[in-house]
């Protein structure tokens, strides 16, 4: 029962608390920063490039098959009631809402916020970062800033093809290979889906998770201890508390924008 | 400003960013549809509103002429206030009849607005209170079942009524 002496506990929390106090002054520095970067818009432009056009293609892949299994498994459970043409409804709203900025957010933490975590704890871990300390280049300015607004540029944007990409899907098997009329299906979707209540919250969510992941993943890198092991571990935890969080701050929005 | 070649990439990025949300602003939203012409408030009673909600259209011979604007509870006559916003360039007699319709079988329940006879025109801030209910499943079944009974109470003593005579 180490860990229940007071002194243990006590340091694990002080520790803790400390850990939160420096990312929320860290998240506080990067939005601080968001004219700076904008200034130097050349940088924030190549990490928009590696972070936006290399997630293109998984999002865009991703997003098609979810489409097609949500107008497959849509039409089997909607055709029992007889109301099959509610098919776009079904598939425009889940995708808009949810499974946009969700599965998104998810591929997002996978695809780009590891290797964020991974560059810079390597860059951490090869003393670049103190070296340009040492030519009193700030690294948060130089290194961090660009990418994280650069992840939230991308992130929405990614978000948004996904939604359409899957609801290209969702028509695909629908109307072209079930047979769905298909001015039913864009009919009832466009009766259904509201431009700001559904698409405007579905970007804000979208927008929000892009913060999270990116924030996370430059917090783990930078936080990573400078072996091979720690870049690892941190490039790890990225994942797994981008994930959680994006989870959880989900049913947090979800609750907030569509209660009543 | 050096490589350009990233700048092709990224603004190629962007643009089919922009043309996403675009597609889902228009072709799944219908941004163009939402009407943003002038319209005045009519104000209707209603006995029970069903499942009417918020924003529901309200329609004339089929055609959209306005939303509902927001739905009340008047505690002086127990009955549903529903505010509605009418466009400006429709124009109803004084003595219109109010229903509340459903489209399709489950679909949405909106309002359907009949025309009367009278010469004077409706005009803001009336009140309308020659309407029609929703129509509650549960009150229709169990009309549909208390007419039933009463006829079948009355043919078996009918029949009754007529074995002796034969």
């Amino acid at each position: 029962m180490n860990w229940l002496n007071p002194a243990v506990l006590g340091f694990a929390v002080r520790r803790k608390l400390a850990d939160l106090g420096h990312g929320a002054r860290l998240f506080w520095r990067l939005c601080a920063l968001f004219m700076a970067s904008m200034r130097r818009f050349g940088l924030v432009r190549d990490q928009i490039h590696f972070l936006g056009n290399y997630s293109l293609a998984i999002i865009g892949v991703s997003g098609l098959f979810v489409g097609f299994v949500l107008g497959l498994q849509g039409y089997y459970t909607l055709q029992r009631y007889g109301s099959s043409e509610a098919l776009g409804l079904l598939v425009a709203l889940s995708l808009v809402r949810e499974l946009g900025p969700v599965v998104t957010a998810l591929l997002f933490a996978g695809r780009a916020g590891t290797s964020l975590t991974a560059e810079i704890g390597l860059m951490k871990a090869g003393e670049q970062l103190s070296a340009m300390e040492m030519m009193a280049v700030d690294p948060v300015r130089r290194i961090l800033a660009p990418r994280f607004w650069a992840g939230i540029i991308a992130m929405p944007l990614l978000a948004a093809v996904f939604s359409a990409v899957g609801i290209l899907g969702g028509w695909a098997v629908g109307v072209l290979l079930i047979g769905v009329d298909p001015g039913a299906f864009w009919g009832q979707m466009q009766a259904g889906v509201d431009v700001w209540r559904d698409v405007g919250n579905g970007v804000v969510k979208s927008l929000v998770f892009g913060v999270t992941v990116t924030f996370i993943a430059l917090l783990q890198g930078y936080e990573a201890s400078p072996t091979p092991e720690g870049v690892s571990r941190a490039t790890t935890r990225t994942v797994v508390v981008a994930s959680l969080s994006v989870l959880a701050l989900d049913f947090i929005l979800t609750a907030m924008m569509f209660s009543i | 400003m050096e490589r350009s070649r990233n700048d092709l990439w990224v603004g190629l990025f962007v643009l089919i960013g922009a043309a996403a949300l675009v597609f889902l602003a228009l072709q799944s939203a219908n941004l163009l549809s939402f009407s943003l012409q002038p319209t005045y408030r009519v104000v209707a009673k209603f006995d029970n509103i069903g499942g009417l909600k918020r924003q529901a259209a309200v329609k004339s011979a089929g055609v959209v002429v306005g939303r509902v604007e927001s739905i009340a509870f008047d505690d002086k006559s127990y009955q549903a206030k529903v505010t509605l916003a009418l466009e400006n360039q429709y124009a109803f007699p004084k003595d219109s009849s109010l229903k509340i319709l459903t489209s399709g079988l489950l679909g949405e329940q909106y309002i359907g607005i009949e025309a009367g006879a009278d010469e004077k025109l409706m005009a803001a801030g009336d009140t309308i209170t020659t309407t029609q209910s929703a129509v509650v499943l549960e009150n229709l079944i169990g009309q549909f079942l208390y007419n039933k009974a009463a006829d079948g109470g009355a043919s078996g003593n009918a029949a009754k009524g007529t074995a002796p005579k034969k």
